[in-house]
Protein backbone atom coordinates (compact mmCIF):
# COMPACT_ATOMS: atom_id res chain seq x y z
CA UNK A 1 0.00 0.00 0.00
CA UNK A 2 2.76 2.34 0.93
CA UNK A 3 4.53 1.62 -2.29
CA UNK A 4 1.52 2.99 -4.19
CA UNK A 5 2.30 6.42 -2.72
CA UNK A 6 5.98 6.26 -3.49
CA UNK A 7 5.75 6.18 -7.27
CA UNK A 8 6.81 9.19 -9.30
CA UNK A 9 3.21 10.21 -10.08
CA UNK A 10 2.22 10.06 -6.45
CA UNK A 11 5.33 12.00 -5.52
CA UNK A 12 4.50 14.78 -7.93
CA UNK A 13 0.89 14.73 -6.73
CA UNK A 14 2.08 15.02 -3.16
CA UNK A 15 4.30 17.97 -4.08
CA UNK A 16 1.43 19.63 -5.87
CA UNK A 17 -0.85 19.18 -2.85
CA UNK A 18 1.92 20.47 -0.61
CA UNK A 19 2.32 23.57 -2.79
CA UNK A 20 -1.43 24.17 -2.80
CA UNK A 21 -1.55 23.86 0.98
CA UNK A 22 1.36 26.24 1.37
CA UNK A 23 -0.45 28.71 -0.88
CA UNK A 24 -3.73 28.31 0.99
CA UNK A 25 -2.36 28.61 4.55
CA UNK A 26 -0.99 32.17 4.19
CA UNK A 27 -4.16 33.10 2.31
CA UNK A 28 -6.35 31.72 5.08
CA UNK A 29 -4.23 33.57 7.67
CA UNK A 30 -4.67 36.79 5.71
CA UNK A 31 -8.39 36.18 5.38
CA UNK A 32 -8.65 35.53 9.10
CA UNK A 33 -6.70 38.73 9.84
CA UNK A 34 -8.96 40.70 7.48
CA UNK A 35 -12.08 39.35 9.21
CA UNK A 36 -10.61 40.14 12.63
CA UNK A 37 -9.80 43.68 11.53
CA UNK A 38 -13.30 44.11 10.14
CA UNK A 39 -14.65 43.04 13.52
CA UNK A 40 -12.35 45.44 15.35
CA UNK A 41 -13.31 48.36 13.09
CA UNK A 42 -16.97 47.52 13.77
CA UNK A 43 -16.32 47.52 17.52
CA UNK A 44 -14.54 50.88 17.24
CA UNK A 45 -17.49 52.24 15.28
CA UNK A 46 -20.00 50.97 17.83
CA UNK A 47 -17.99 52.53 20.67
CA UNK A 48 -17.75 55.78 18.72
CA UNK A 49 -21.52 55.92 18.31
CA UNK A 50 -22.02 55.13 22.01
CA UNK A 51 -19.59 57.93 23.02
CA UNK A 52 -20.99 60.39 20.46
CA UNK A 53 -24.50 60.36 21.90
CA UNK A 54 -23.30 60.72 25.50
CA UNK A 55 -22.59 64.25 26.84
CA UNK A 56 -20.41 66.25 27.11
CA UNK A 57 -20.23 66.86 23.37
CA UNK A 58 -16.89 67.75 21.84
CA UNK A 59 -18.26 70.57 19.69
CA UNK A 60 -14.98 72.50 19.51
CA UNK A 61 -13.04 69.47 18.28
CA UNK A 62 -15.86 68.61 15.86
CA UNK A 63 -15.80 72.13 14.38
CA UNK A 64 -11.99 71.98 14.12
CA UNK A 65 -12.18 68.67 12.25
CA UNK A 66 -14.91 69.98 9.95
CA UNK A 67 -12.60 72.79 8.94
CA UNK A 68 -9.43 70.68 8.78
CA UNK A 69 -10.96 67.86 6.78
CA UNK A 70 -13.51 69.84 4.76
CA UNK A 71 -11.85 73.14 3.86
CA UNK A 72 -8.54 71.38 3.39
CA UNK A 73 -10.09 69.03 0.84
CA UNK A 74 -11.89 71.69 -1.22
CA UNK A 75 -9.19 72.10 -3.86
CA UNK A 76 -8.67 68.39 -4.55
CA UNK A 77 -12.44 67.78 -4.61
CA UNK A 78 -13.03 70.70 -6.97
CA UNK A 79 -10.26 69.71 -9.37
CA UNK A 80 -11.39 66.09 -9.43
CA UNK A 81 -14.99 67.08 -10.04
CA UNK A 82 -14.24 69.58 -12.81
CA UNK A 83 -12.08 67.17 -14.78
CA UNK A 84 -14.47 64.27 -14.24
CA UNK A 85 -17.30 66.46 -15.57
CA UNK A 86 -15.23 67.56 -18.57
CA UNK A 87 -14.18 64.03 -19.52
CA UNK A 88 -17.58 62.42 -18.91
CA UNK A 89 -19.39 65.02 -21.01
CA UNK A 90 -16.86 64.81 -23.83
CA UNK A 91 -17.00 61.01 -23.92
CA UNK A 92 -20.79 60.81 -23.84
CA UNK A 93 -21.27 63.62 -26.34
CA UNK A 94 -18.77 62.05 -28.74
CA UNK A 95 -20.50 58.66 -28.79
CA UNK A 96 -24.05 60.01 -28.69
CA UNK A 97 -23.25 62.24 -31.64
CA UNK A 98 -22.78 59.06 -33.69
CA UNK A 99 -26.48 58.33 -33.18
CA UNK A 100 -27.51 61.96 -33.51
CA UNK A 101 -28.76 62.26 -29.92
CA UNK A 102 -26.02 64.44 -28.50
CA UNK A 103 -28.64 66.95 -27.30
CA UNK A 104 -29.60 64.44 -24.56
CA UNK A 105 -26.08 64.32 -23.16
CA UNK A 106 -27.20 66.28 -20.08
CA UNK A 107 -29.46 63.39 -19.03
CA UNK A 108 -26.72 60.78 -19.15
CA UNK A 109 -24.03 62.94 -17.63
CA UNK A 110 -26.21 64.15 -14.77
CA UNK A 111 -27.46 60.68 -13.88
CA UNK A 112 -23.93 59.22 -13.96
CA UNK A 113 -22.53 62.00 -11.82
CA UNK A 114 -25.32 62.23 -9.26
CA UNK A 115 -25.84 58.51 -8.75
CA UNK A 116 -22.35 57.11 -9.09
CA UNK A 117 -19.39 59.15 -10.23
CA UNK A 118 -19.68 62.04 -7.76
CA UNK A 119 -19.88 59.96 -4.57
CA UNK A 120 -17.33 57.32 -5.60
CA UNK A 121 -14.77 59.65 -7.14
CA UNK A 122 -14.87 62.03 -4.19
CA UNK A 123 -14.68 59.14 -1.72
CA UNK A 124 -11.65 57.68 -3.47
CA UNK A 125 -9.71 60.91 -3.97
CA UNK A 126 -10.70 62.94 -0.93
CA UNK A 127 -10.96 59.74 1.10
CA UNK A 128 -7.35 58.90 0.43
CA UNK A 129 -6.34 62.33 1.69
CA UNK A 130 -8.61 62.32 4.73
CA UNK A 131 -8.11 58.67 5.70
CA UNK A 132 -4.34 58.75 5.42
CA UNK A 133 -4.26 62.08 7.28
CA UNK A 134 -6.31 60.67 10.17
CA UNK A 135 -4.16 57.51 10.34
CA UNK A 136 -0.93 59.53 10.24
CA UNK A 137 -2.08 61.99 12.91
CA UNK A 138 -3.40 59.37 15.32
CA UNK A 139 -0.47 57.06 14.56
CA UNK A 140 1.99 59.84 15.39
CA UNK A 141 0.09 60.50 18.60
CA UNK A 142 0.31 56.79 19.42
CA UNK A 143 4.07 56.50 18.92
CA UNK A 144 4.74 59.69 20.90
CA UNK A 145 2.55 58.40 23.76
CA UNK A 146 0.01 61.21 23.32
CA UNK A 147 -2.84 58.70 23.23
CA UNK A 148 -1.55 57.18 26.48
CA UNK A 149 -1.41 60.74 27.82
CA UNK A 150 -5.07 61.32 26.89
CA UNK A 151 -5.99 58.27 28.97
CA UNK A 152 -3.61 59.16 31.79
CA UNK A 153 -5.15 62.64 32.04
CA UNK A 154 -8.59 61.15 32.57
CA UNK A 155 -10.03 61.43 29.07
CA UNK A 156 -11.31 58.82 26.62
CA UNK A 157 -9.31 58.62 23.35
CA UNK A 158 -12.34 57.39 21.40
CA UNK A 159 -14.48 60.30 22.56
CA UNK A 160 -11.72 62.87 22.20
CA UNK A 161 -10.14 61.67 18.95
CA UNK A 162 -12.37 59.26 17.03
CA UNK A 163 -15.80 60.84 17.57
CA UNK A 164 -14.98 64.32 16.15
CA UNK A 165 -13.18 62.84 13.14
CA UNK A 166 -15.83 60.27 12.22
CA UNK A 167 -18.72 62.72 12.71
CA UNK A 168 -16.89 65.35 10.67
CA UNK A 169 -16.36 62.85 7.85
CA UNK A 170 -20.06 61.96 7.82
CA UNK A 171 -20.76 65.65 7.11
CA UNK A 172 -17.72 66.55 5.01
CA UNK A 173 -17.78 63.76 2.42
CA UNK A 174 -21.46 64.28 1.42
CA UNK A 175 -20.95 68.07 1.41
CA UNK A 176 -17.96 67.73 -0.89
CA UNK A 177 -19.98 65.34 -3.05
CA UNK A 178 -22.71 67.97 -3.51
CA UNK A 179 -20.05 70.50 -4.45
CA UNK A 180 -18.50 67.99 -6.84
CA UNK A 181 -21.89 67.24 -8.44
CA UNK A 182 -22.44 70.94 -9.14
CA UNK A 183 -18.92 71.61 -10.42
CA UNK A 184 -18.94 68.53 -12.65
CA UNK A 185 -22.25 69.63 -14.20
CA UNK A 186 -20.98 73.17 -14.79
CA UNK A 187 -17.75 71.89 -16.34
CA UNK A 188 -19.64 69.31 -18.43
CA UNK A 189 -22.13 71.84 -19.74
CA UNK A 190 -19.31 74.24 -20.65
CA UNK A 191 -17.30 71.68 -22.61
CA UNK A 192 -20.27 70.39 -24.66
CA UNK A 193 -21.28 74.00 -25.37
CA UNK A 194 -17.84 74.70 -26.81
CA UNK A 195 -17.27 71.37 -28.55
CA UNK A 196 -20.80 70.41 -29.69
CA UNK A 197 -22.67 73.71 -29.48
CA UNK A 198 -25.24 72.29 -27.09
CA UNK A 199 -26.83 75.27 -25.33
CA UNK A 200 -26.59 75.53 -21.54
CA UNK A 201 -30.35 75.67 -21.08
CA UNK A 202 -30.83 72.49 -23.13
CA UNK A 203 -28.14 70.69 -21.12
CA UNK A 204 -29.57 71.71 -17.76
CA UNK A 205 -33.22 71.23 -18.79
CA UNK A 206 -32.55 67.65 -19.86
CA UNK A 207 -30.61 67.09 -16.66
CA UNK A 208 -33.40 68.48 -14.45
CA UNK A 209 -36.02 66.46 -16.32
CA UNK A 210 -34.04 63.28 -15.74
CA UNK A 211 -32.54 63.53 -12.27
CA UNK A 212 -35.01 62.90 -9.47
CA UNK A 213 -34.58 63.56 -5.77
CA UNK A 214 -34.04 59.83 -5.24
CA UNK A 215 -31.05 59.88 -7.60
CA UNK A 216 -29.51 62.82 -5.79
CA UNK A 217 -30.21 61.43 -2.33
CA UNK A 218 -28.89 57.97 -3.17
CA UNK A 219 -25.56 59.58 -4.06
CA UNK A 220 -25.54 61.57 -0.82
CA UNK A 221 -26.40 58.51 1.23
CA UNK A 222 -23.62 56.55 -0.39
CA UNK A 223 -21.12 59.30 0.32
CA UNK A 224 -22.15 59.43 4.00
CA UNK A 225 -21.46 55.70 4.27
CA UNK A 226 -18.15 56.21 2.46
CA UNK A 227 -17.31 58.95 4.98
CA UNK A 228 -17.87 56.51 7.83
CA UNK A 229 -15.69 53.87 6.14
CA UNK A 230 -12.83 56.29 5.43
CA UNK A 231 -12.72 57.78 8.92
CA UNK A 232 -13.31 54.51 10.81
CA UNK A 233 -10.50 52.77 8.91
CA UNK A 234 -8.20 55.79 9.43
CA UNK A 235 -8.94 55.93 13.17
CA UNK A 236 -8.56 52.18 13.60
CA UNK A 237 -5.25 52.05 11.76
CA UNK A 238 -4.00 55.11 13.63
CA UNK A 239 -4.87 53.63 17.03
CA UNK A 240 -3.21 50.33 16.07
CA UNK A 241 0.16 51.79 15.05
CA UNK A 242 3.16 49.95 16.45
CA UNK A 243 6.82 50.32 15.62
CA UNK A 244 7.57 54.04 15.48
CA UNK A 245 7.56 56.13 12.34
CA UNK A 246 7.80 53.06 10.12
CA UNK A 247 4.53 51.89 11.64
CA UNK A 248 2.94 55.28 10.91
CA UNK A 249 3.92 54.99 7.25
CA UNK A 250 2.54 51.46 7.07
CA UNK A 251 -0.74 52.55 8.69
CA UNK A 252 -1.29 55.39 6.20
CA UNK A 253 -0.63 53.13 3.21
CA UNK A 254 -2.90 50.40 4.57
CA UNK A 255 -5.63 52.94 5.30
CA UNK A 256 -5.70 54.10 1.67
CA UNK A 257 -5.69 50.52 0.35
CA UNK A 258 -8.32 49.18 2.75
CA UNK A 259 -10.60 52.21 2.48
CA UNK A 260 -10.45 52.14 -1.34
CA UNK A 261 -11.35 48.46 -1.53
CA UNK A 262 -14.05 48.88 1.13
CA UNK A 263 -15.55 51.84 -0.79
CA UNK A 264 -15.74 49.79 -4.00
CA UNK A 265 -17.33 46.84 -2.18
CA UNK A 266 -19.76 49.06 -0.28
CA UNK A 267 -20.64 50.88 -3.50
CA UNK A 268 -21.73 47.64 -5.14
CA UNK A 269 -23.92 46.53 -2.24
CA UNK A 270 -25.36 50.00 -1.67
CA UNK A 271 -26.20 50.30 -5.38
CA UNK A 272 -27.96 46.93 -5.27
CA UNK A 273 -29.83 47.98 -2.15
CA UNK A 274 -30.83 51.42 -3.40
CA UNK A 275 -31.96 50.13 -6.79
CA UNK A 276 -34.19 47.60 -5.09
CA UNK A 277 -35.95 50.24 -2.97
CA UNK B 1 -17.08 39.87 41.94
CA UNK B 2 -15.86 43.23 40.69
CA UNK B 3 -16.99 46.30 42.58
CA UNK B 4 -18.73 49.03 40.63
CA UNK B 5 -17.14 52.45 40.41
CA UNK B 6 -19.64 53.81 42.95
CA UNK B 7 -18.52 51.32 45.58
CA UNK B 8 -14.85 52.12 45.37
CA UNK B 9 -13.36 54.22 48.15
CA UNK B 10 -9.73 55.14 48.47
CA UNK B 11 -8.06 55.59 51.84
CA UNK B 12 -4.86 57.63 51.69
CA UNK B 13 -2.37 56.23 54.22
CA UNK B 14 -0.35 58.34 56.65
CA UNK B 15 3.20 59.33 55.74
CA UNK B 16 5.57 56.39 56.00
CA UNK B 17 2.85 53.79 55.44
CA UNK B 18 2.43 51.66 52.34
CA UNK B 19 0.65 53.51 49.51
CA UNK B 20 1.03 51.10 46.58
CA UNK B 21 1.70 47.36 46.80
CA UNK B 22 2.49 45.33 43.70
CA UNK B 23 2.09 41.59 44.29
CA UNK B 24 3.27 38.77 42.04
CA UNK B 25 2.92 40.83 38.86
CA UNK B 26 3.14 38.94 35.58
CA UNK B 27 3.12 40.58 32.16
CA UNK B 28 3.99 39.22 28.74
CA UNK B 29 3.82 40.65 25.24
CA UNK B 30 3.41 37.64 22.97
CA UNK B 31 6.31 35.35 23.75
CA UNK B 32 8.29 38.08 25.52
CA UNK B 33 7.92 37.77 29.28
CA UNK B 34 8.48 41.14 30.94
CA UNK B 35 7.53 40.37 34.55
CA UNK B 36 7.30 37.01 36.26
CA UNK B 37 6.32 37.55 39.88
CA UNK B 38 7.36 41.15 40.45
CA UNK B 39 6.74 42.48 43.97
CA UNK B 40 7.17 46.09 45.09
CA UNK B 41 5.96 48.47 47.77
CA UNK B 42 5.78 52.25 47.50
CA UNK B 43 5.68 54.19 50.75
CA UNK B 44 3.56 57.34 51.13
CA UNK B 45 5.69 60.45 50.71
CA UNK B 46 8.85 58.78 49.42
CA UNK B 47 10.72 59.09 46.14
CA UNK B 48 11.27 55.55 44.89
CA UNK B 49 13.50 55.10 41.88
CA UNK B 50 13.09 51.99 39.74
CA UNK B 51 16.26 51.14 37.87
CA UNK B 52 17.29 48.55 35.35
CA UNK B 53 18.64 48.15 31.86
CA UNK B 54 16.91 49.34 28.70
CA UNK B 55 13.91 47.28 27.59
CA UNK B 56 13.59 45.52 30.92
CA UNK B 57 10.06 46.77 31.55
CA UNK B 58 10.48 49.86 33.76
CA UNK B 59 8.01 51.92 31.72
CA UNK B 60 5.63 48.94 31.55
CA UNK B 61 5.59 48.89 35.36
CA UNK B 62 4.63 52.58 35.50
CA UNK B 63 1.91 52.07 32.89
CA UNK B 64 0.53 49.14 34.91
CA UNK B 65 0.36 51.40 37.99
CA UNK B 66 -1.85 53.93 36.19
CA UNK B 67 -3.90 51.38 34.22
CA UNK B 68 -2.53 52.13 30.76
CA UNK B 69 -1.38 48.49 30.52
CA UNK B 70 -3.26 45.63 32.15
CA UNK B 71 -1.12 42.95 33.83
CA UNK B 72 -1.72 39.29 33.02
CA UNK B 73 -1.61 38.21 36.65
CA UNK B 74 -1.00 39.65 40.09
CA UNK B 75 -2.35 42.54 42.11
CA UNK B 76 -1.71 46.27 42.31
CA UNK B 77 -3.14 47.59 45.55
CA UNK B 78 -3.46 51.39 45.69
CA UNK B 79 -5.00 52.94 48.81
CA UNK B 80 -6.73 49.67 49.60
CA UNK B 81 -8.14 49.09 46.09
CA UNK B 82 -6.94 46.39 43.71
CA UNK B 83 -6.43 48.23 40.40
CA UNK B 84 -6.25 44.97 38.44
CA UNK B 85 -10.00 44.57 39.06
CA UNK B 86 -10.77 47.98 37.59
CA UNK B 87 -12.47 48.53 34.24
CA UNK B 88 -11.16 51.35 32.06
CA UNK B 89 -14.02 53.60 33.16
CA UNK B 90 -13.16 53.00 36.85
CA UNK B 91 -9.72 54.52 36.44
CA UNK B 92 -10.92 58.15 36.34
CA UNK B 93 -10.51 58.71 40.12
CA UNK B 94 -7.20 56.83 40.05
CA UNK B 95 -5.87 59.11 37.31
CA UNK B 96 -6.91 62.08 39.39
CA UNK B 97 -4.68 60.75 42.19
CA UNK B 98 -1.83 59.29 40.11
CA UNK B 99 -0.30 61.42 37.36
CA UNK B 100 2.37 60.46 34.87
CA UNK B 101 5.16 62.49 33.30
CA UNK B 102 5.95 60.77 30.01
CA UNK B 103 9.43 60.17 28.65
CA UNK B 104 8.96 62.47 25.65
CA UNK B 105 6.54 64.70 27.61
CA UNK B 106 3.69 63.58 25.25
CA UNK B 107 2.38 67.14 24.96
CA UNK B 108 -0.49 67.58 22.52
CA UNK B 109 1.05 69.24 19.47
CA UNK B 110 -2.15 70.93 18.35
CA UNK B 111 -2.69 72.68 21.69
CA UNK B 112 -0.84 75.57 23.31
CA UNK B 113 1.08 75.12 26.56
CA UNK B 114 -1.86 76.60 28.51
CA UNK B 115 -4.36 74.30 26.79
CA UNK B 116 -2.13 71.30 27.52
CA UNK B 117 -1.98 72.13 31.23
CA UNK B 118 -5.70 72.93 31.35
CA UNK B 119 -6.58 69.59 29.71
CA UNK B 120 -6.69 67.38 32.84
CA UNK B 121 -8.37 70.16 34.84
CA UNK B 122 -11.21 70.33 32.32
CA UNK B 123 -11.54 66.53 32.38
CA UNK B 124 -11.56 66.10 36.14
CA UNK B 125 -13.19 69.38 37.16
CA UNK B 126 -15.59 70.39 34.36
CA UNK B 127 -17.30 72.86 36.70
CA UNK B 128 -14.21 75.09 36.97
CA UNK B 129 -14.47 78.44 35.22
CA UNK B 130 -12.01 79.67 32.59
CA UNK B 131 -10.58 82.18 35.10
CA UNK B 132 -9.93 79.46 37.67
CA UNK B 133 -8.29 77.26 35.05
CA UNK B 134 -6.18 80.18 33.87
CA UNK B 135 -5.02 80.72 37.44
CA UNK B 136 -4.10 77.04 37.86
CA UNK B 137 -2.14 77.10 34.59
CA UNK B 138 -0.15 80.15 35.71
CA UNK B 139 0.54 78.64 39.15
CA UNK B 140 1.79 75.37 37.73
CA UNK B 141 4.01 77.12 35.19
CA UNK B 142 5.48 79.20 38.04
CA UNK B 143 6.10 75.99 39.96
CA UNK B 144 8.11 74.47 37.12
CA UNK B 145 9.93 77.80 36.59
CA UNK B 146 8.45 78.54 33.18
CA UNK B 147 6.18 81.54 33.73
CA UNK B 148 4.68 83.39 30.79
CA UNK B 149 4.86 80.69 28.13
CA UNK B 150 1.13 79.95 28.09
CA UNK B 151 0.60 80.82 24.44
CA UNK B 152 3.59 78.88 23.07
CA UNK B 153 3.15 75.64 21.17
CA UNK B 154 5.03 72.44 22.19
CA UNK B 155 7.01 72.62 18.94
CA UNK B 156 8.51 75.93 20.12
CA UNK B 157 9.94 74.39 23.31
CA UNK B 158 13.29 72.77 24.03
CA UNK B 159 13.49 69.21 25.37
CA UNK B 160 13.92 70.36 28.97
CA UNK B 161 11.07 72.86 28.68
CA UNK B 162 8.79 70.19 27.23
CA UNK B 163 9.51 67.91 30.19
CA UNK B 164 8.75 70.72 32.62
CA UNK B 165 5.49 71.57 30.83
CA UNK B 166 4.70 67.83 30.96
CA UNK B 167 5.23 68.02 34.71
CA UNK B 168 3.07 71.15 34.99
CA UNK B 169 0.30 69.27 33.16
CA UNK B 170 0.72 66.22 35.43
CA UNK B 171 0.44 68.28 38.64
CA UNK B 172 -2.42 70.43 37.35
CA UNK B 173 -4.97 68.40 39.33
CA UNK B 174 -2.75 68.13 42.45
CA UNK B 175 -2.12 64.37 42.33
CA UNK B 176 -0.92 62.33 45.30
CA UNK B 177 1.53 60.29 43.22
CA UNK B 178 3.69 61.30 40.27
CA UNK B 179 5.09 58.62 37.98
CA UNK B 180 8.20 59.83 36.16
CA UNK B 181 9.20 57.91 33.02
CA UNK B 182 12.88 58.56 32.28
CA UNK B 183 12.68 62.24 33.28
CA UNK B 184 16.31 63.08 32.48
CA UNK B 185 16.80 61.00 29.33
CA UNK B 186 17.90 63.05 26.35
CA UNK B 187 18.66 66.18 28.36
CA UNK B 188 21.94 68.01 28.77
CA UNK B 189 23.48 67.68 32.28
CA UNK B 190 22.27 71.09 33.46
CA UNK B 191 18.69 70.52 32.30
CA UNK B 192 18.81 67.01 33.78
CA UNK B 193 19.88 68.37 37.16
CA UNK B 194 17.15 71.01 36.97
CA UNK B 195 14.64 68.17 36.52
CA UNK B 196 16.16 66.37 39.53
CA UNK B 197 15.61 69.50 41.61
CA UNK B 198 12.01 69.66 40.39
CA UNK B 199 11.41 66.06 41.45
CA UNK B 200 12.70 66.94 44.93
CA UNK B 201 10.66 70.14 45.03
CA UNK B 202 7.44 68.25 44.18
CA UNK B 203 7.96 66.21 47.34
CA UNK B 204 8.80 69.26 49.41
CA UNK B 205 6.16 71.68 48.09
CA UNK B 206 3.27 69.36 47.18
CA UNK B 207 3.91 66.38 49.45
CA UNK B 208 3.73 64.06 46.45
CA UNK B 209 4.95 60.50 46.40
CA UNK B 210 7.11 59.87 43.33
CA UNK B 211 7.99 56.72 41.44
CA UNK B 212 10.85 57.54 39.10
CA UNK B 213 11.94 55.18 36.35
CA UNK B 214 15.44 55.85 35.11
CA UNK B 215 18.77 54.33 34.24
CA UNK B 216 20.54 57.60 35.04
CA UNK B 217 22.55 56.81 38.17
CA UNK B 218 23.39 60.43 38.96
CA UNK B 219 19.72 61.30 38.92
CA UNK B 220 18.81 58.26 41.01
CA UNK B 221 21.43 59.06 43.67
CA UNK B 222 20.29 62.71 43.79
CA UNK B 223 16.54 62.21 44.18
CA UNK B 224 15.91 58.77 45.67
CA UNK B 225 14.80 57.86 49.15
CA UNK B 226 14.91 54.24 48.02
CA UNK B 227 16.02 52.48 44.85
CA UNK B 228 14.50 49.29 43.42
CA UNK B 229 16.43 47.28 40.85
CA UNK B 230 14.66 45.24 38.16
CA UNK B 231 16.46 42.25 36.67
CA UNK B 232 15.44 38.73 35.71
CA UNK B 233 11.84 39.93 35.26
CA UNK B 234 11.38 40.89 38.92
CA UNK B 235 12.65 43.27 41.60
CA UNK B 236 15.92 41.81 42.81
CA UNK B 237 16.73 44.36 45.51
CA UNK B 238 15.20 47.43 47.16
CA UNK B 239 17.09 49.70 49.51
CA UNK B 240 18.31 53.16 50.33
CA UNK B 241 20.94 54.77 48.11
CA UNK B 242 23.62 53.76 50.60
CA UNK B 243 22.37 50.16 50.78
CA UNK B 244 22.24 49.85 47.01
CA UNK B 245 25.70 51.35 46.52
CA UNK B 246 27.14 48.79 48.91
CA UNK B 247 25.06 45.94 47.50
CA UNK B 248 26.63 42.54 47.01
CA UNK B 249 23.96 41.41 44.51
CA UNK B 250 25.93 40.80 41.28
CA UNK B 251 23.36 42.42 38.92
CA UNK B 252 23.20 45.54 41.11
CA UNK B 253 26.97 45.81 41.35
CA UNK B 254 27.37 45.33 37.60
CA UNK B 255 24.78 48.03 36.90
CA UNK B 256 26.24 50.54 39.35
CA UNK B 257 29.85 49.92 38.39
CA UNK B 258 29.03 50.62 34.74
CA UNK B 259 28.27 54.26 35.55
CA UNK B 260 29.83 57.02 33.53
CA UNK B 261 31.76 59.92 35.07
CA UNK B 262 29.52 62.16 37.17
CA UNK B 263 28.05 65.14 35.37
CA UNK B 264 28.81 68.69 36.46
CA UNK B 265 26.45 70.12 39.03
CA UNK B 266 27.60 73.71 39.05
CA UNK B 267 25.24 76.33 37.77
CA UNK B 268 22.47 73.80 37.56
CA UNK B 269 19.13 75.49 38.11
Amino acid sequence: MNQDFNGPEEESLREAVQQELEAIIPFSAKLRKAIEELGEVSVLLARTIARAVRPPYELGAFAYQLEALGIGSLSIASLTAVFAGLVMSLQFAFFMARFGVQHTVGKVVSLSIFRELGPVLIALTVGARIGSGIAAELGSMKVTEQIDAVRALGADPIKKLAVPRILACVIVVPALTVLADVLAMVAGSAVVKVEYEIPFDQFYRSAIETVQWADFLSGIMKSAVFGVIISAVGCYKGFQVEGGTEGVGRATTETVAIASVAICLADFFLTKLLLSL
Amino acid sequence: MKASRHERSFARPAAGEELIRVEDLHKSFGTKHVFEGLNLSVIEGEILTVMGGSGIGKSVLLKCLIGLIYPDLGKIIFEGQDLTEFEESDFLPVRRKIAMVFQGAALFDSLTVAENIAYPVREHFPQKTDEEIQRIVSQKLELVKLPGIESMKPSDLSGGMRKRVGLARAIAVDPEVILWDEPTTGLDPISAHAIDLLILSMKRKLGCTSVVVTHDLDSAFTVSDRIAMIAKRKIIQVGTVHEMRSSTVPEVRTFFEARRPARPRAAAQ
